[in-house]
C-alpha cells in the first residue's frame, strides 16, 4: 500500500491554483469539462468500461471471492503535464536510472561504492534481494534493470519527489496504453484540441531495446528472438503479459515451453526446438531456475541461470536487481547520482531519516507524530506507523517497536499528494494522484512521455494502489 | 508457434466435439428406449451408452444402479466425471483460456457463455427445459463454437490444430456411436430386420443427423447394411469416418508443407484414408463391424499419440 500523507486542502491542484485561476496547460480540459453534460459523463462512463472490459483489460485478484478479474476504474478526466515540466522531470529519471544500473554493476564487480564509504556494506550483501551467485558475471551493456519504474509524486509547482523505485517487474504499462486508447475513442475531439505527445509506441521501443542487447553467444545478434515470460493465467498481471507480447509480436511462454540443452535455451514450438535469446521474465529471481534458486519452483527452468552466466540468453531484467529498490538502500540513490556519474540529482528523494543513524533515530522519535515511519522491507502498508492519523498510544506502541530495532525502520514528513480534478460520485473533485513513469534501458535509454497516473478515488485518501480503490488516469504530455 | 499453444487448442476442440458427441450419445440411447419393449431393462437400455463413452468402470465404482436418470446425470453433468459433457465444455473453455490470444474473440465468447450457461444447470433444471432440448442445445454450442472459428479465424497453423482436434474426436465419436447398436442387444433373433431394429437404426441415423441424407440417398428401408456405410465408407457425409479422414489427412499435409517436416501423424491418418477409399461395405462385414470399430477407434488413439510427439505436445 502505497501511503503518504497530506493535511486536507494543502495539497497542490495540478489543474486550479489557490485562487481558483485554471492553469494555463489544463485550458482545453476546463471547458471541455464545463461543457459536459452530466448525462454525457455517465454514458462515457459505462462505455468506457464496456470497452475495457471487451479488450479485457483486467487484473486478477485470486481467493477473495467474488469475481476474479475486475476492472481497475478509470477516470475520464486526463492528468496533464507540460512540455517543460516533462523536460525536467525526464533528465531526473535517467539520471536515476543510469545511476541504478552503475550501482547494480558495482555491486556485483568489486563494490567500490562500499569501499568508498558511501553506502554500508551490511545493507548490500545481507540485503534478502543480494544474489551473490551474481558477482564477477558479465552482462550485456552492463545493463541490469531493462524495465524500471520509478514512482513519483508532486508537492508543489516545482517539486517532484521519488517514492519508490522499481528495478525489479514493474507493472502497469499496459494501462498506460491501454487508457490513451480509450481515451482516444472515447474523445476524439480532445486529441485534436490539444497536442498530446503520443505513447503507442511502447511496445516497439521495448522490443528495439531488449534487442539491442542479445547475449554474448547469440547466433544473431542483428535479430535476437525475444520471448515475454509469464508465471501462468493465475498472475495478476497476467493480461499485462499477454499484451505486451502481443503488441511485440513475440511469443509468450511459460517455464514448462522452455528447456535448456548444453547450455542454451530453447523453446517448444510445433516447428521443433527453436533458441531463445532474450527472456523479458515477468517472474521473480527465486522462480526462475529450480537448480539454481527456488528448488521448488515449477514455474521456472531447469539450467536457465547457467546458461544466464554463460552469455548464452540474456535475462531483462538482470538477477539480482532487487538489492537497488529496497527502501534501505532508497535514501543512497542521491549518493550513487554523485558517485557514478559526478552529477548532482536532478530530481530529489523524499527527505528520509535512517534510523540506524543515531541522529537520525533522535529526530523521529521527537517528532513522531509528524512523520511516516515505514519498515525497510516491509511492503503492502504493513508495519507502518502514520503519524498523523495515530493515536497517542499507537505511537508510543510503535516508539517501542523502533528502539527495539532500530535498523529495520525509515522515517519521512508528511507529503502533501498533489491533486487532479477526478470524476467522483457527487461531481468532479480533486483526488490524489502519483505517476510511474517506465525507463526502458537498452544501448540507450529511453522512455515515453508520461506513464501510468494512479488516483486515490476515495476523497483525502492518499492510496492510490488498484487493490485498495485506486484508480487510473490518461496521463498527458503537452508538445511544447 | 509454442507447443503448448496447438495442444491447448488442439484439446479445446476435441473437448467441444466431445461435449456435442456425449450429447449425440445421450439422444440416441434415449430415442432408443422410448421404442423399448418391456423385454428392455433400463439396464439393458442405459448400460451400452456407459460403455461406448468408456465410463463403464468409473460409473460402477459410483456404485448407482443403471437407470436413465443415473447415467444422463452422470454423462452429462457430473462434475467428477471427466467424460462428462460439463467437464468437457469446461475442459474446452479452460484450454482456450491458456491461450484466447489465439483464437478470436467471438470464438472465446462462444465458449465462455456455453460454460456459464452450464455451470447453472443440473438434473431438475435439463429435465424442466427437456432432455431432448438439453441435448439439442449442446449440439447448437457446439456448431455455433466451430461455425465461428471457421468464418473467424485466419487460416493459419492455429486454425489447422483446432480443426485437427474436431475431426479426430468426431472420427472417434461415430465410430463410437456406430458400435451403440452392437452393444444394444435385441430380446431375440428373430427381432433382427423386425419394429425394433428398425426404429433403433433409425434413431442412430437421427443422433448424426443423417436421417434425412440417408432418405436422400438410398431412397429405401432403414437398412444395417447401409446404415453402416453412409457412416463410414461415405465421403459426402459430413460426419462419417472416410470424410474424418479426408479432414485429417488434409490438414496434416498441410502443417507438414507448412513446418517443412515429416509427421507420422500425417501417414497414419493418410493410411486409414486410403484404406477407407477404397473398403467395401461387404468387405466390412466380413471382419464384423464391430471388431473394424474397434481397431478404427484404437487407430485414433495411435494418431492422437503420434500427433502429440510430432508437434511436441507430450511434454
Amino acid at each position: 500500500m502505497r501511503q503518504t500523507q497530506s493535511s486536507a486542502g494543502a495539497a497542490f491542484d495540478e489543474m486550479s491554483a489557490a485562487d481558483g485561476t485554471v492553469r494555463p496547460a489544463y485550458a482545453e480540459l476546463a471547458g471541455w469539462l464545463e461543457r459536459m453534460p452530466a448525462s454525457q459523463t455517465d454514458a462515457k462512463r459505462r462505455e468506457a468500461d464496456l470497452l475495457f472490459r471487451r479488450l479485457g483489460i483486467t487484473f486478477a485478484v485470486y481467493g477473495e471471492g467474488g469475481d476474479p478479474e475486475r476492472l481497475i476504474p478509470f477516470d475520464l478526466i486526463p492528468r496533464v503535464i507540460t512540455g517543460a515540466e516533462w523536460q525536467a522531470l525526464s533528465e531526473g529519471l535517467v539520471q536515476r536510472v543510469r545511476a541504478l544500473n552503475a550501482f547494480l554493476y558495482d555491486v556485483y564487480h568489486g563494490m567500490n561504492i562500499v569501499r568508498a564509504g558511501k553506502i554500508p556494506k551490511d545493507l548490500v550483501v545481507a540485503n534478502s534481494q543480494y544474489r551473490p551467485e551474481m558477482i564477477g558475471v558479465a552482462l550485456p551493456g552492463n545493463v541490469y534493470t531493462h524495465i524500471a519504474g520509478i514512482d513519483v509524486v508532486r508537492v508543489s509547482e516545482n517539486q517532484f519527489y521519488v517514492l519508490e523505485d522499481n528495478a525489479r517487474t514493474p507493472s502497469g504499462v499496459s494501462y498506460m496504453l491501454e487508457n490513451r486508447e480509450a481515451m482516444m475513442r472515447l474523445f476524439p475531439e480532445l486529441f485534436s484540441a490539444n497536442r498530446v505527445r503520443p505513447v503507442g509506441h511502447y511496445p516497439d521501443e521495448l522490443l528495439k531495446s531488449l534487442r539491442s542487447l542479445p547475449p554474448e553467444n547469440c547466433l544473431n545478434k542483428d535479430e535476437p528472438t525475444v520471448v515475454v515470460m509469464t508465471p501462468g493465467a493465475y498472475n495478476s498481471a497476467y493480461f499485462e503479459h499477454v499484451f505486451l507480447a502481443e503488441q511485440m509480436g513475440v511469443e509468450l511462454v511459460e517455464g514448462q515451453d522452455m528447456f535448456v540443452d548444453d547450455g542454451f535455451v530453447y523453446m517448444r514450438t510445433v516447428a521443433g526446438p527453436k533458441r531463445v535469446d532474450t527472456i523479458y521474465r515477468r517472474l521473480d529471481d527465486a522462480f526462475i531456475d529450480p537448480a539454481a534458486f527456488n528448488p521448488e519452483s515449477v514455474l521456472g527452468v531447469r539450467g536457465l541461470f547457467d546458461a544466464y552466466r554463460r552469455g548464452n540468453v540474456n535475462l531483462a531484467n538482470a538477477v539480482g536487481t532487487g538489492v537497488a529498490d529496497d527502501k534501505s538502500v532508497y535514501p543512497y540513490v542521491p549518493e550513487m547520482v554523485r558517485f557514478y556519474l559526478g552529477e548532482e540529482p536532478k530530481l530529489a528523494n523524499v527527505p528520509t531519516y535512517t534510523l540506524r543513524n543515531k541522529d537520525d533515530l533522535k529526530y523521529a522519535l521527537e517528532h513522531l507524530p509528524e512523520l511516516v515511519v515505514k519498515e525497510v522491507h516491509g511492503s503492502g502498508g504493513y508495519g507502518m506507523l502514520v503519524g498523523p492519523k495515530s493515536t497517542k498510544a499507537e505511537i508510543e506502541d510503535f516508539r517501542q517497536r523502533i528502539l527495539a530495532n532500530p535498523d529495520n525502520y525509515i522515517a519521512q514528513p508528511t507529503l502533501a499528494l498533489s491533486t487532479c480534478p477526478t470524476f467522483v460520485d457527487e461531481g468532479v473533485a480533486p483526488r490524489h494522484v502519483d505517476l510511474r513513469p517506465y525507463l526502458l534501458v537498452g544501448k540507450d535509454v529511453k522512455l515515453v512521455p508520461g506513464g501510468l497516473t494512479r488516483v486515490a478515488l476515495r476523497a483525502g485518501s492518499l492510496v492510490v494502489n488498484s487493490s485498495q480503490g485506486g484508480g487510473t488516469k490518461d496521463t498527458w504530455v503537452l508538445e511544447e | 508457434m509454442l507447443s503448448r499453444a496447438a495442444d491447448s487448442l488442439y484439446w479445446m476442440s476435441r473437448y467441444m466435439e466431445r461435449a456435442e458427441n456425449t450429447a449425440r450419445l445421450l439422444d440416441v440411447s434415449y430415442r432408443m428406449s422410448l421404442t423399448a419393449t418391456d423385454a428392455y431393462s433400463q439396464q439393458t437400455q442405459w448400460e451400452p451408452a456407459l460403455v461406448v463413452a468408456g465410463c463403464e468402470a468409473p460409473f460402477k465404482k459410483t456404485g448407482k444402479k443403471i437407470d436413465a436418470r443415473n447415467v444422463i446425470e452422470y454423462l452429462a453433468l457430473a462434475a467428477d466425471n471427466p467424460s462428462s459433457i460439463r467437464s468437457a465444455l469446461w475442459m474446452a473453455r479452460e484450454n482456450a483460456r491458456a491461450m484466447r490470444t489465439q483464437i478470436t474473440t467471438e470464438m472465446w465468447e462462444a465458449l465462455n457463455a456455453t460454460w456459464l450457461e452450464m455451470r447453472t444447470l443440473d438434473y431438475a433444471k435439463i429435465e424442466a427445459m427437456g432432455l431432448r432440448a438439453f441435448f439439442d442445445w449442446v449440439k447448437e454450442r457446439s456448431h455455433l463454437f466451430r461455425g465461428v472459428g471457421y468464418g473467424t479465424m485466419t487460416r493459419d497453423a492455429a486454425y489447422r490444430f483446432v480443426r485437427v482436434g474436431t475431426f479426430l474426436e468426431r472420427a472417434d465419436a461415430t465410430a463410437r456411436l456406430l458400435d451403440v447398436k452392437y452393444h444394444v442387444l435385441l430380446p431375440s433373433t428373430r427381432d433382427v430386420g423386425g419394429a425394433v431394429d428398425y426404429y433403433q437404426w433409425g434413431a442412430l441415423l437421427r443422433s448424426v443427423s443423417a436421417f434425412q441424407a440417408y432418405r436422400r440417398l438410398y431412397r429405401d428401408a432403414i437398412v444395417p447394411r447401409r446404415v453402416a456405410e453412409l457412416l463410414v465408407l461415405r465421403e459426402d457425409m459430413p460426419r462419417s469416418l472416410r470424410s474424418c479422414f479426408r479432414e485429417l489427412t488434409r490438414l496434416l499435409d498441410e502443417l507438414r508443407e507448412m513446418f517443412g517436416r515429416d509427421y507420422v501423424s500425417a501417414r497414419l491418418a493418410d493410411q486409414m484414408y486410403n484404406r477407407l477409399r477404397f473398403e467395401t461395405i461387404d468387405n466390412v462385414n466380413k471382419q464384423g463391424l464391430h471388431e473394424f470399430l474397434t481397431e478404427v477407434v484404437e487407430n485414433n488413439a495411435e494418431i492422437g499419440k503420434a500427433i502429440a510427439k510430432d508437434f511436441g505436445l507430450d511434454f
